[in-house]
């Protein structure tokens, strides 16, 4: 089974409270922490999963800068044999159906049974996996959360729909998948695994490489441009207790005994 | 020239979604001149139930009715549409599970441009579309311009439109089964199975009139005593948001949200929970929300009645000893 994942080196909100920068033109990125993205990790940890149970390999492939690297190598070393960057001036900019269209030259260069998204990224635009499908004429299912091999040319799927429930579905191979998270128990990666693939060579494919001309992507090539980045409004908004904790507990009861919220 | 917008009708058990009248007001605010169809599909009688419902709502009503659609898939339906809706048209989804499967793809096949999860609509100047849209969970918004000139696939977040129940609809149902399945049905390369139900758990959160609800915030699954201890202190049951669900610290049945449990409790306490939309839209019925998170930006406090800006893990410890001092 070859499998391809699709990662993308996101700002960790975990980490970090998002800010706009002065103008608008941009979040605040001095100090910003950046890891892979959460959904992205649990479809690498899946990939590794099938692999394991039915043999052949896992590749991880950015589309970024060189700072992408990072987070390939961390899939690396999580398990995944090989990496890809796709890293080339006239990327930049691209909109959901610009990377969908890099990653899907990049599909067309190899012989993958998979791909693997995350079911969404910082942006929550859920987009790229459903469009990559499309371009390449691949049956697609978002938000799984569950993946079982039937044979070598099909696999069952569970998809994460409203209230709890589950769609199954049985899909042909090749197929492309977007992956929710808690589908399964991503593992931790040590600073020795990561110092274990620090020298692994990570090839990088530009426009060129795959084909693509360079108006077809990047901010010529988008549909969707942003405009800038503003602070939410408020709206109403909650009233926020302030005070010593003694002093906010006081009101916090008095509401909670008013509210029916103590028994 | 006047615009055609459609929305795609999302429904079950020959009723339709909430979602239905907030794609009237969707296209409202982005088009007040536009013509809207509602695009319903599915099989039998119940889908004309929802097909005279939605014409009360909408100037047309573009049915596709058909065995293959008795439960409806995107896979399925896709190609469908692709061959019903005009090239340039307005075509508006519901950001939700199925809108997420289906929408993508389809403005590939529609050679449309896409804008997904759009919050709000600001007009439509010279062919470009200025919409709103979050990033971050809900930390930053955006402006985006879309070019719409050659049509546009655009998914709505649920809940950011107010329903319009106007119901100045004209009640007009056009069929258009035979267009869309000209192309024969879709070979089945992907296979619709069953519906796998939620697994019931040991305490029904939908029944519960006080929820304790953690999130991220509690930071490590031994922490989750302090959250019990002062649900017990209360009288109340303990929920919770994805993550905590996601590290298997509590049992899918315990979530709230769209993709968990719709609760509608007399009072929610939300603890350490950012307030993504997907856990917002899981509370119904009013609650009072009371919001303690560290992060005075965290979006949770825009939904909140009274909010507390604390670490969790400081002040619930407090907070749960002071309500058993009171009880005594």
């Amino acid at each position: 089974m070859e499998i391809l994942v699709c990662i993308k080196r996101v700002p960790d909100t975990s980490e970090n409270e998002i800010e706009v920068n002065r103008d608008g033109t941009d979040i605040e990125r001095d100090d910003l922490v950046c890891s892979v993205n959460e959904w992205d990790n649990y479809a690498v940890e899946e990939a590794i999963q099938i692999r394991d149970r039915v043999g052949g390999s896992v590749t991880v492939v950015s589309v970024g800068d060189e700072e992408a690297e990072e987070v390939v190598r961390r899939e690396m070393a999580m398990g995944a044999d090989k990496g890809i960057l796709l890293s080339d001036d006239a990327f930049e900019g691209s909109d959901g159906r610009g990377i969908a269209a890099i990653l899907k030259a990049e599909v067309k260069r190899g012989n993958y049974d998979l791909v693997l998204t995350g079911a969404q990224a910082d942006d929550g635009a859920a987009q790229v996996g459903g469009m990559l499908a499309a371009m390449l004429d691949w049956p697609f299912a978002s938000l799984v959360n569950f993946i079982e091999f039937v044979d070598d040319k099909k696999i069952k799927v569970g998809r994460e729909i409203a209230g709890g429930n589950q769609e199954m579905y049985e899909i042909n191979l090749p197929s492309v998948l977007s992956i929710q998270t808690g589908i399964n128990e991503p593992r931790y990666v040590s600073i020795r695994g990561i110092r274990k693939v620090a020298s692994l060579e990570i090839p990088v494919h530009t426009a060129g490489n795959l084909g693509i001309s360079p108006e077809s992507v990047g901010e010529p090539g988008a549909k969707t441009k942003r405009l800038d980045y503003f602070m939410p409004e408020p709206g109403e908004g909650a009233e926020i207790l302030e005070g010593s904790t003694d002093e906010i507990i006081d009101k916090l009861i008095e509401l909670l005994k008013a509210k029916g919220g103590i028994k | 020239m006047t615009r055609q917008v459609f929305a795609y009708i999302i429904h079950k058990d020959g009723v339709a979604d909430d979602t239905a009248l907030e794609m009237v007001a969707a296209a409202g605010k982005l088009d007040s001149d536009a013509r809207v169809t509602a695009v319903v599909a599915g099989a039998g009688s119940k889908l004309d139930s929802v097909c005279n419902e939605a014409a009360s709502s909408f100037a047309e009503v573009w049915k596709i009715d058909n065995p293959a659609l008795a439960y409806v898939t995107s896979e399925v339906l896709r190609p469908m549409l692709v061959l019903i809706l005009p090239k340039n048209g307005i075509i508006l989804v519901p950001h939700d599970h199925f809108g997420m499967d289906l929408a993508p793809g389809l403005s590939i096949k529609l050679d449309a441009a896409y804008l997904p999860d759009a919050v709000d609509f600001q007009g439509i100047d010279n062919g470009k579309l200025k919409a709103v849209r979050e990033e971050y969970t809900g930390q930053v918004s955006t402006h985006v311009l879309t070019d719409i000139s050659e049509g546009v696939v655009i998914t709505v977040r649920p809940g950011s439109f107010k329903a319009d129940e106007s119901k100045r609809g004209e009640g007009h149902v056009v069929d258009k089964t035979p267009e869309a399945i000209e192309g024969g049905l879709p070979a089945g390369s992907c296979r619709f199975l069953e519906i796998v139900e939620a697994e019931v758990g040991d305490v029904d959160i939908t029944k519960s009139d006080i929820l304790v609800s953690v999130g991220r915030g509690i930071e490590d699954e031994d922490n989750l005593e302090i959250i019990h201890e002062l649900a017990e202190a209360m009288g109340g049951d303990v929920s919770c948001s994805r993550p905590i669900v996601d590290a298997k610290w509590l049992e899918k049945s315990r979530q709230v949200g769209t993709s968990g449990q719709t609760v509608k409790p007399k009072v929610y306490m939300a603890l350490g929970i950012s307030g993504t939309f997907q856990h917002v839209g899981g509370l119904k019925g009013s609650p009072f929300v009371i919001a303690i998170n560290k992060s005075p930006r965290a979006p949770i406090f825009q939904v909140a009645d009274v909010g507390i800006v604390d670490d969790i893990l400081d002040f619930i410890p407090e907070l749960t000893e002071r309500i058993n001092e009171l009880k005594g």
